[in-house]
């Protein structure tokens, strides 16, 4: 450590930074002990609120300051653009979640799983603040660690449901078996770069078998946690099973410190071979591809939501792994579309995601049920979640003018290059992701239509949404900021250049000198100005589409009979001229995504429990009606119910058989004893 | 610079007002293979300006979701139109990438189409949107492995470049990448716009339509701004096909302005004479034919990466 003594004092940014962790920790400790009616939840969200903002200021701090390489206090942590990147939707996703927090979560009588909440929130993250500050594996291991067990912790929080525990569980399975990729991977950085400092490593490492083992350590220990197809296995059910906020925070922030454990890891290498990028950009297609086409069989809103989770992550890491290819073909224009499209999408992913988990968990909240299928119809009880709900629908489908078409734009730009580029082999891996980012934005909407539409329009489909109401204003607020921040990145991308541009040199590694400006080959600011057209259209379309709904409705108001034919009549659904329709009669989600389940059934699965029409629900010979039979279907993960399920099952009836011998009666051991004695002394 | 001015407002002009004289020839063309006189060729204008004046009857299911769909699905198609090259060398709206652009704007349309027919709580409505969005996902990598072509051959990420470029270079090195991109954008635009093998826009049996199902419910200028912004969308993706297959001559605007006119006429014969000749396909056959046009699209994307 007498190195670090010399090192310059604390940077502005990198103080703020460490400020906002340490708010973040005394919001958790405070909020967890102290007993609700001491005010313990809004010192909570108070102080979390407070920590956001710092964590705001430091981001910008650190993106004003340049970025590059902020001096850091004894070496142990630091703050530069790639840090700040990923600052931004920590804290602003934080502190959103904390407040939305405040409104959702009731204490009750047990005020345990409560106080336990607010803790675990709070330390995770802390933590997630120091993981990206950190500069030391050791620092970043217990960080790493720390996160990982508060999230268990987290989703744990009404473990007395069903599904709550086995869902922890499972998490908690995966977070361990990536920190022991990890844990592995700094052992090898150390024996490889001599020292437990995240700095550039020496050229020529990746082309080692050392290096090929450091890549797939990274791509396995990060992957679990980010979510990559086939390593996604926890994400669904945790999702599923954590109070909504939870949901937003793991799922717009806890999952992208595995994206960013990823670049950061790469970014120290100064040579990736090409097949590191290659690779990166298949596993990033084949998970947004499975991540989409999962969603569109569920039931469940929260486990839809965290299916395209995986969806966005594999974007995210198909643009990782374009900049990642980019580096060694020297071909700056794919390093700065690749790496900044991905980056972009960290951010956006991390404001429209919570934004929908948020949304959804006003509906849980409202409704008593997460079934797609017995909501419908909330719109018109629950107007500001549905508007919620649809700006967060186009913004994660990469629809213009919100923030998720600026950054999905980005990836195909930088594949477009790719493709125009000389070498065929590269050309025909960027023109299939591109193919399949296409599938994958297609089958986005018909996604969310389904899960838009049949939650929020119709007529609802039974009881449970009868009393439902958007809530307070610390409901709608985290989502009004969110929302805003949806529009602001979509409209104004050009103002992202800078830092954007800042974040990829640091991401670029120690080659990333002449790279040049992200404005240079992407040309963000007419990007902005044909968003601004476009929301402007719709903006008119709307006015228009109001004045002329006002206008028939005063023309309704007018005593009937004076010959104005333009008055709009409120009637029944007409149907085809069906007069008495019931909300039964409503397509289902499942019928709604049937037609693609059926197409795609290959990669999905599909279960059909059928009533067996050949026996029981057949009449009898003298009745007239069968008897009453269900139907029910459901799409099984791919990986967790249809591999690793039966794959378990079978090595725990092989071992179930050799428990046979262990009886648990001393003279049968001693039997055993005696028995090996005699084959020794015959064979030896 | 007054030559770009007067470009782009004939460019807005004919967007706005030309494309409901397309169904007008498709059904002039059917009629007359069927041996039938047939309606106007204006028929579209007519109706349009009758829908305009009539009254709307509301579902008391909707909201304001219901208005969405119509308003969103004529301004996104308009907007799109603002991307493609017609008559000259440059569409109003042209930078790097923007061919991503022209089909998410075509997807915004989708959802808010698709969402509005939910909003009713229909059956059938419910129904067709399911097909609508089902069916197009499988059209979108066709269409993009033919972007994908077209911007290898020209050099250029613009639509208004690679449609440009398909003529300038294209054609005469890589014919045959670019006669299989035409083809599969062909059966592209068919199954967007709701044509025959897809859909049949004549028909009246709701549980065989996909477009027509999903707008049961919209009634007087709603409906009338369904017609119309189908009809731009059909409008919109025409002119991709027919700009990728004809070339822009020189000599001026007019040469380029009436060659467009007439690709763009016979491309509504065309569809007239497909209507003619087919049987619209099985629902359960579509994802297949859209598979083949996405193949047919990447073959050529291979084509050209020789």
């Amino acid at each position: 450590m007498s190195a670090g003594l010399a090192a310059p004092a604390l940077s502005l940014p990198l103080l703020l930074a460490l400020v906002s962790a340490a708010l973040w920790s005394v919001a958790g400790l405070l909020g967890g002990g102290l007993e609700p009616r001491r005010s313990g939840p809004r010192l909570f969200a108070a102080l979390a609120v407070g920590a956001g903002t710092v964590g705001l200021v430091g981001a910008g701090a650190a993106f004003v300051a340049g970025g590059r390489a902020v001096p850091s206090g004894a070496g142990l942590v630091g703050l530069d653009a790639l840090s700040a990147l990923f600052l931004v939707p920590i804290s602003l996703t934080g502190g959103a979640v904390a407040l939305f927090g405040l409104g959702s979560w009731h204490d009750g009588e047990r005020t345990g799983p409560g106080r336990r909440l607010r803790l675990a929130l709070g330390l995770t993250v802390a933590a997630l603040v120091l993981v990206v500050l950190a500069r030391h594996a050791l620092v970043f291991l217990v960080a790493w660690e720390v996160m990982a067990l508060g999230a268990f912790f987290l989703v744990g929080t009404e473990e007395d449901r069903p599904g709550t525990r086995r869902a922890a569980w499972i998490y908690l399975a995966s977070a361990h078996l990536a920190f022991l990729a990890l844990a592995g991977l700094f052992a090898l950085l150390r024996a490889t770069a001599g020292s437990f400092r995240l700095e550039p490593l020496a050229a020529g490492i990746a082309a080692t078998p050392a290096g090929t083992l450091l890549f797939w350590l990274a791509l396995v220990g990060f992957g679990l946690k980010a979510g990559l197809f086939p390593l996604h296995v926890w994400l669904p059910p945790a999702h599923a099973a954590a109070p909504s906020h939870v949901s937003a925070l793991l799922s717009g922030v806890v999952i992208k410190i595995g994206i960013y454990g990823l670049v950061r890891v790469l970014s120290l290498v100064p040579d990736p071979p090409a097949w590191w990028g290659g690779t990166v950009l298949a596993v990033g297609a084949v998970s947004a591809l499975t991540g989409v086409l999962s969603a569109l069989g569920q039931h469940d809103l929260k486990r839809l939501l965290a299916y395209h989770s995986v969806e966005n992550v594999g974007i995210i890491a198909l643009g990782v792994g374009l900049g990642t290819l980019g580096r060694t073909r020297g071909e700056t224009a794919w390093v700065l579309l690749g790496l900044s499209g991905g980056l972009l999408h960290v951010v956006n992913h991390g404001l429209f995601k919570p934004l929908l988990f948020l949304s959804a968990g006003n509906v849980v909240h409202a409704t008593g049920t997460r079934e797609i299928d017995r909501l419908g119809g909330l719109a018109r009880r629950m107007p500001g979640t549905a508007l919620a709900f649809s700006a967060g629908a186009v913004a994660i489908c990469g629809l213009p003018p919100l923030n998720g078409f600026v950054s999905e734009w980005l990836v195909y730009l930088g594949l477009v290059s790719t493709v125009l580029g000389r070498r065929v082999p590269d050309a025909a891996l960027a023109a299939l992701a591109a193919a399949a980012l296409a599938l994958v934005g297609g089958l986005a909407v018909a996604c969310f239509v389904k899960a838009f539409g049949a939650v929020f329009l119709g007529e609802a489909r039974t009881d449970d949404g009868r009393e439902a109401r958007d809530g307070g204003a610390l409901l709608l607020a985290p989502m009004a900021i969110l929302g805003a921040a949806c529009l602001l990145v979509g409209l104004g991308p050009a103002l992202l250049a800078g830092p954007l541009g800042r974040a990829v040199s640091v991401a670029a590694g120690p080659s990333a000198a002449a790279l040049g400006p992200l404005a240079a080959v992407a040309p963000l600011r007419t990007l902005g100005a044909v968003a601004w057209a476009i929301a402007g259209s719709l903006a008119l379309a709307a006015f228009l589409g109001l004045r002329a709904r006002s206008g028939f409705l005063r023309d309704l108001r007018r005593p009937a009979g004076d010959g104005d034919a333009a008055a709009s009549t409120p009637a029944v659904t007409w149907d085809c001229g069906y007069a008495a329709p019931t909300p039964r009669m409503q397509y289902t989600s499942s019928s709604f995504a049937a037609t693609l389940v059926r197409t795609f059934r290959g990669v999905l699965f599909p279960r059909h429990h059928r009533p067996d029409l050949t026996g029981g629900a057949v009449p009898e010979p003298g009745r007239l009606f069968p008897a009453p039979a269900t139907f029910s279907s459901h799409v099984p993960d791919a990986v967790l119910d249809v591999v690793l399920e039966p794959a378990f099952a079978g090595v725990a009836r092989v071992a179930a058989r050799l428990r046979a011998i262990q009886s648990g009666r001393a003279q049968t051991y001693l039997l055993y004893v005696f028995v090996t004695l005699v084959v020794l002394l015959l064979t030896l | 610079m007054l030559d770009t001015l007067v470009q782009t407002l004939l460019h807005a002009l004919v967007l706005a007002l030309v494309p409901p004289l397309l169904p007008g020839i498709v059904n002039k063309t059917k009629a007359v293979f069927a041996g039938r006189t047939g309606p106007p060729v204006l028929q579209l204008y007519y109706d349009l300006a009758k829908l305009a004046e009539k009254g709307i009857v509301l579902s008391r299911t909707t909201t304001w979701v219901f208005w969405a769909g119509p308003l969103a699905g004529v301004v996104t198609a308009l907007l799109a139109g603002l991307l493609v090259p017609l008559g000259t060398h440059r569409a109003p709206i042209s930078f790097p990438g923007d061919f991503v652009l022209f089909a998410y704007l075509l997807a915004l349309g989708r959802f808010f189409t698709a969402a509005a027919a939910l909003d009713t709580g229909s059956a059938f409505e419910g129904m067709g949107a399911a097909r609508e969005v089902s069916f197009s996902p499988l059209a979108e990598p066709a269409l993009f492995f033919g972007f994908l072509a077209a911007a290898r051959v020209s050099g250029s990420l613009s639509l208004s470049g690679l449609l440009t470029g398909a003529w300038t270079s294209g054609w005469f090195a890589s014919g045959g990448a670019l006669l299989l991109v035409l083809a599969a954008w062909f059966v592209v635009l068919l199954a967007e716009t709701c044509r025959i093998p897809f859909d049949d826009p004549n028909t009246h049996l709701e549980l065989t339509m996909i477009h027509e199902v999903m707008v049961l419910d919209h009634g007087g200028p709603l409906l009338g701004l369904v017609l119309y912004g189908s009809s731009v969308k059909l409008f919109v993706l025409g002119a991709l096909v027919v700009r990728l297959a004809l070339p822009v001559p020189s000599g001026g605007p007019l040469p380029a302005w009436l060659l467009f006119g007439a690709g763009m006429a016979a491309l509504a014969i065309g569809i007239g004479v497909v209507e003619s000749v087919m049987a619209r396909l099985r629902l359960v056959r579509v994802p297949q034919l859209l598979v083949t046009a996405c193949l047919l699209s990447a073959l050529g994307t291979v084509l050209v990466m020789r």
